[in-house]
């Protein structure tokens, strides 16, 4: 037994380049090549670089939404409050500003605090008392979207200095370049969220945490602070995302970010996150979302009609994780078929 | 005797006390003294809470919601969620009112007209939950992501098909939501019905007893014998069912039908269960909870007008009911543990 055939062994494990072949992230960019290549022959519009980093520019604020989200569901937790933070956030950098008569650089600050605050309020109930993250995003997702409506009183803050524009309508260094100043942003988010993912014992943690929480608490891992840390972050991502998605459009309203987060859990999700927690990466989130930015500005460009092209969202998303699925467990009839599997 | 009388009645008080004391440590009782509590404290506050009109409107606008509840209340409680309710009642009630002109440009009789106007979207929503159903329990794809899925294709599939029409000029006689029946709403008597029915089909049935095997322990209910995909699929089903008369019942409440997914709805069908004591971890609750919760919501909303508070501010304080809610549940089983 302990002599094992070493070819039988070869053979009963996928090879190197067979597992790198069947990850969800190779499968999701095969499927996105071949999505923009049908789409850039239905219009000449699409595969443009102008289109391309206009789409970056607005998917600017799910990006940055989407990251945490990532992180939070792979310790099998859930964030369903990030809309609501990006609605209250909103409204209180309007209100600092224009009502509390705030410098709007301090307005800024205090806004992004209110949301870092709010993701804190989360991870406190999840943590220390030990809510399901469902139902305490729920119910924040209610509190936190009905403290800014409270607030607003369906009036909107619009008005705002020339300079708080360039972070979401100019591009950087002037027109030097046509990159979107947000992207930028989300640019850094991914690299320093991908990097704290993969290579730092804080990212580790959170695999251990969705894999085995009780595991990994006896195996002496910060579980509870690690949990507030990502839930906080979430919030704080959130705020930016308002802060972004303000600048963009000029105003300030009480229903801003509203079902965001349905958005932001497809595209994480589709991304090769496992629901159930323990898998994922900031990688195939990213392909993920722009999967579904590229396949819905595509669709509409070639003539689909509004909003109508999240049928196609809808079907990439059940279409990702049944291939995952089929994947990772192969009924047994292929199996038999499949080289290298026994 | 005489000796005996005192501690008799101690007894007695003690026996009230305790029965109190259980009611109050149900979900379901908890929320009918809120109720209570709420209608006579705002009625003593403004007369006008307790006009006739006031009160019928109490129980009528949530009653849709109640209804969805009852099917979101048997998901919840076997273990999964459905995301895609509000989507689908958007998506059949404007299938309803197309059935309704439809048919009625066909020349059909009126009544026919409206009895199919009031069936096919049922059939649709169990339709919707069969294939909800189908991809949860025999293909083993968490209920989260099926109905998340398919909410955004519900979404897309009826702007694609009816773009935010406003559909009016509906046959007469469909707008069966308006009516009265013994001086009492019809939406209110169908919500008492369906509730009473789902709830004793819950707990007297086999396949309703099982819905809450499967949410306690789907293993444990799979190893004793519980075919757990059919029960699954049976669930899901339903669900679309109550999905379905929910939407009969927004569909004719008004003249005219909006072919729009109202934004959030899912959520506010999600909180009457969970303010109704069921748990999101499965195995708990009952339809009674959700209905009460829905009522009470609805209370909340109208409340505010008359105490004088701007109505914005009823999201702030449905998010502090839930957490009230939930953690008053955490509390109670914490109690429960230590004894």
């Amino acid at each position: 037994m302990t002599t094992a055939n070493p070819a039988q062994s070869h053979s009963s494990e996928p090879s190197r380049l067979q597992r790198i072949l069947l990850r969800q992230e190779t499968i999701l960019f095969v499927i996105l090549v071949i999505g923009v290549l049908l789409l850039s022959m239905q219009s000449d519009k699409f595969l443009t670089i102008e289109n391309l980093l206009n789409q970056g520019r607005l998917a600017a604020e799910i990006a940055l939404i989407a990251l945490p989200m990532t992180l939070i569901i792979i310790t099998g937790g859930i964030d369903l409050s990030v809309g609501s933070i990006m609605g209250l956030v909103a409204i209180m950098l309007g209100v600092a500003w224009f009502n509390w008569g705030l410098p709007l650089e301090l307005a800024i600050v205090v806004a992004l605090l209110i949301g870092t605050a709010c993701g804190l309020f989360n991870g406190l109930f999840i943590t220390r008392v030990g809510l399901p993250p469902l139902i305490t995003t729920l119910a924040t997702l209610a509190l936190f979207r009905g403290l800014a409506e409270g607030i607003a009183q369906a009036r909107s803050v619009r008005g705002y200095p020339e300079w708080f524009y360039i972070l979401g309508q100019k591009n950087f260094l002037g027109d030097l370049t046509s990159i979107p100043n947000q992207l930028l942003i989300v640019v850094l988010s991914i690299i320093a969220i991908g990097a704290a993912l993969a290579w730092t014992p804080f990212g580790r943690s959170l695999y251990a945490i969705g894999n085995n929480e009780t595991g990994a608490r006896f195996s002496g891992l910060p579980v509870q602070r690690n949990k507030l840390i990502i839930y906080t972050l979430s919030g704080f991502m959130s705020g930016l995302a308002a802060w972004v998605y303000v600048s963009r459009v000029s105003t300030t309203r009480s229903d801003m970010g509203n079902g965001i987060e349905l958005t932001a859990i497809t595209a994480v999700v589709v991304g090769g996150t496992s629901i159930f927690g323990g898998s994922g990466t900031i990688v195939g989130t990213v392909l993920g979302l722009a999967l579904i930015q590229l396949m819905k500005n595509g669709l509409a460009l070639s003539g689909a009609k509004g909003d109508s092209t999240t049928i196609v969202v809808g079907v990439i998303l059940i279409g990702a994780v049944l291939l995952n699925q089929f994947i990772q467990n192969p009924p047994a009839r292929l199996k038999r078929l499949l080289p290298g599997q026994q | 005797m005489s000796a005996a009388t005192p501690a008799q009645a101690t007894s007695q008080g003690n026996r009230l006390l305790g029965t109190a004391r259980r009611m109050l440590g149900t979900q379901e009782g908890l929320l009918l003294v809120l109720l209570v509590a709420l209608f006579l404290g705002v009625g003593l506050y403004n007369n006008q809470f307790l006009a006739w009109n006031n009160v019928s409107d109490l129980f009528n606008v949530n009653a849709y919601i109640a209804v969805a509840a009852i099917g979101m209340s048997m998901v919840i409680i076997t273990g999964n969620i459905d995301i895609s309710v509000g989507a689908a009642i958007g998506v059949l009630v404007t299938l309803s009112g197309y059935v309704a002109l439809g048919l009625a440009d066909a020349g059909l009789p009126p009544i026919l007209v409206n009895v199919a106007a009031w069936v096919v979207p049922v059939l649709g929503g169990m339709l919707i939950g069969a294939i909800n159903g189908f991809f949860v329990a025999y293909l083993k794809i968490p209920a989260i992501v099926v109905t998340l899925g398919m909410f955004s294709i519900l979404k897309g599939g009826l702007i694609l098909v009816a773009g935010g029409n406003t559909l009016y000029n509906l046959p007469e006689g469909y707008s069966i939501a308006m009516e009265d029946f013994l001086g009492i709403p019809v939406p209110v008597w169908v919500m008492i019905v369906l509730t009473g029915v789902a709830f004793l089909w819950m707990r007297y049935s086999r396949t309703g007893r099982s819905q809450y095997a499967v949410g306690g322990n789907a293993e444990a209910a799979r190893l004793s014998g519980l075919d757990t995909r059919r029960i699954l699929m049976t669930t899901f089903i339903l669900s679309g069912l109550f999905a379905g008369i929910a939407s009969v019942m927004y569909a004719t409440q008004y003249q005219t039908i909006q072919a729009v997914v109202t934004p959030g709805l899912e959520l506010q069908v999600i909180t009457a269960s969970v303010v109704g004591g069921v748990s999101i971890l499965g195995g708990v609750g009952t339809v009674i909870g959700s209905t009460l919760a829905a009522i009470l919501i609805r209370f909340i909303g109208s409340a505010l007008v008359f105490v004088n508070i701007s109505p914005f501010w009823v999201k702030a304080i449905l998010g502090i009911l839930i957490l009230v809610t939930v953690l008053s549940d955490v509390v109670r089983r914490r109690r429960q543990e230590r004894q």
